[in-house]
C-alpha cells in the first residue's frame, strides 16, 4: 500500500500529473471574487469563510475524476484488484494521495488568500483548523463518486453532480467552524459535528467505494 | 493447481460460455483457442476473480492467480524500472533484475515508458508476471503486437516458468513453439442463446 500511495504521489508530479491545478484554481476563485463584490472591506471579511470553503471544494472536486479514471484506462485497475491489496485498503490509499496532493496544499495556502478577502484576525486559525479537517471528507467522499462513475466515457459531469450534494454537510459545517472563528464565537458544535462527519466517511465510506468499484470492474 | 468445474460466464448480462471445465498441474501450459467474441477474455476474467461466473466453481490456492489482460498496466511518466518495482513492491517481492534480462528490458531501463514502442510496452507488460512471484498465469493475448524475436523470449519466459513448478493458462491464436502445452477449443463451450421469457416476449 505504500508502494500505490508512493506510486501516485510521484505520479502526480511528474509531468501531466495535475499536482497544483486544485492549486491554481483555487488561487484563481478566491482572487476573482474581490472584483466581482467590489473593494468593500466589511462585506468581503463576512463572505470570506464561506468563499474560502466553496472555493476549496470547487478545486477539489476538479481533480477527482484523475482518482481512478487513469488507472481504468490503462488497465492497472484490473492488475490491482488482482494483487494481494485488499480493495478496501486500495481505494483508502488512493483517496489519502488526493488528500495530500490537492486537499493538503489547499490547506496550506487558503490563510494567504485570506488576506485578498480580508478575513479578521482571529479567523486565520479555525480557517486553517476547519479545512484540515473537512478536506479529508472531500477526498473520501469524491473517491466514492469517482469509483461510481470509473469506466463511464465523460463521467466527469456526472460525478460532480454525484457528489456536490454530498458535500454540503462538510461545507455547512466546515464553513460555520470558519465564520464563527472569525466573529469571534464559540465554535466547537459545528467543529465537533465537521470531525464527525469526517471520521464517519473515512471509515465507513471506502466499503462503500471498494464495493462500487468491484461491480464497475465486471 | 488450478481447477474450474462447470463454468458459465457473462458478459454484459448474456451467457458467452458454460460447462467450461479445466484443470492445470504444475509444470502445465493450456492454451484457449476460439473465433472472437466467444468469450476467452470473460473466461479469464473470471478465473482471475474480476468477475463472479454465472455457475460453477474456480478452485485455487489464494493468492496464486496473476492476471495480464489487453492493457498492460503501464503509466507512462514512470520509467521501466520504476513500473516493474512498483508491481514487485505490491506483490511482496524484490526482484527485477531477473525480469528485466528474461525481456531484455535492460537497456530500457531508464526510459520513461510513454517513450516505448507498443511492443517494448508489452514485453513490459509481461515481464511483470515475472515479478509477481505468483504460479498460475493467466495470460489474455499476450503475443499481441510482439515480433518473431519477442515472441521467442516470451515463449522461453514461459518455459522456464512452467520448469518452475508454474501453470500458465493462455488465449492465444498465435503458435507459440510450446509443443508441450494442451489446447482446448471453447467453442464447445457456447452457452445457448437467452430463452426469451414471457416478460420479454410480450414486446417482442
Amino acid at each position: 500500500m505504500i508502494a500505490l500511495l508512493t506510486r501516485d504521489l510521484r505520479l502526480a508530479i511528474r509531468a501531466g500529473g495535475g499536482f497544483g491545478l486544485g492549486l491554481a484554481f483555487f488561487l484563481i476563485v478566491v482572487v476573482l471574487v474581490p472584483f466581482g463584490v467590489g473593494p468593500q472591506g466589511t462585506l468581503l471579511a463576512r463572505i470570506a469563510p464561506g468563499i474560502l470553503w466553496i472555493g476549496a471544494l470547487l478545486a477539489c472536486l476538479l481533480s477527482l475524476d484523475r482518482i481512478f479514471a487513469l488507472d481504468w484506462e490503462d488497465g492497472s485497475l484490473d492488475l490491482l484488484a488482482t494483487a494481494p491489496l485488499p480493495m478496501e485498503g486500495l481505494v483508502s490509499v488512493k483517496a489519502l494521495a488526493h488528500w495530500l496532493t490537492t486537499g493538503l496544499p489547499l490547506v496550506l495556502a487558503a490563510p494567504g488568500l485570506g488576506v485578498l478577502l480580508n478575513l479578521p484576525g482571529p479567523g486565520y486559525g479555525w480557517l486553517v483548523l476547519s479545512l484540515a479537517l473537512g478536506t479529508p471528507a472531500l477526498s473520501v467522499i469524491g473517491t466514492f463518486g469517482a469509483a461510481l462513475t470509473v469506466g463511464l466515457k465523460r463521467g466527469g459531469l456526472l460525478l460532480s453532480l454525484l457528489v456536490l450534494p454530498l458535500y454540503v454537510p462538510t461545507l455547512i459545517f466546515g464553513a460555520e467552524v470558519a465564520r464563527r472563528g472569525a466573529d469571534g464565537l464559540a465554535v466547537s458544535t459545528p467543529l465537533a459535528l465537521l470531525s464527525g462527519i469526517t471520521c464517519g466517511t473515512i471509515a465507513l465510506l471506502p466499503f462503500a467505494s471498494a464495493a462500487v468499484l468491484r461491480v464497475n470492474l465486471r | 493447481m488450478l481447477s474450474v468445474a462447470d463454468l458459465a460466464v457473462a458478459r454484459g448480462g448474456v451467457p458467452v460460455l458454460e460447462g467450461v471445465s479445466l484443470s492445470l498441474d504444475a509444470g502445465e501450459a493450456l492454451v484457449l483457442r476460439g473465433p472472437n467474441g466467444i468469450g476467452k477474455t470473460t473466461l479469464l476474467r473470471a478465473i482471475a476473480g474480476l468477475q463472479p461466473p454465472l455457475a460453477g466453481r474456480v478452485e485455487a490456492a489464494p493468492e496464486s492467480r496473476v492476471y495480464a489482460g489487453h492493457a498492460d498496466g503501464i503509466k507512462a511518466p514512470l520509467t521501466v524500472e520504476e513500473n516493474l518495482r512498483f508491481w514487485a513492491r505490491v506483490f511482496g517481492t524484490n526482484h527485477i533484475s531477473a525480469a528485466l534480462d528474461a525481456f531484455r528490458l535492460r537497456t530500457l531501463a531508464t526510459r520513461p515508458a510513454g517513450a516505448l514502442s507498443a511492443g517494448q510496452k508489452r514485453r513490459l507488460g509481461l515481464a511483470r508476471l515475472l515479478v509477481t512471484g505468483r504460479p498460475v498465469w493467466l495470460l489474455d493475448e499476450p503475443t499481441v503486437s510482439l515480433d518473431a524475436d519477442s515472441v521467442a523470449l516470451f515463449a522461453a519466459a514461459i518455459r522456464a516458468h512452467l520448469a518452475a513448478g508454474g501453470a500458465a493458462l493462455m488465449a492465444t491464436h498465435i503458435d507459440l513453439g510450446l509443443a508441450e502445452a494442451r489446447i482446448m477449443d471453447v467453442t464447445a463451450c457456447r452457452a445457448a442463446p437467452l430463452a426469451v421469457d414471457d416478460f420479454d416476449g410480450a414486446f417482442l
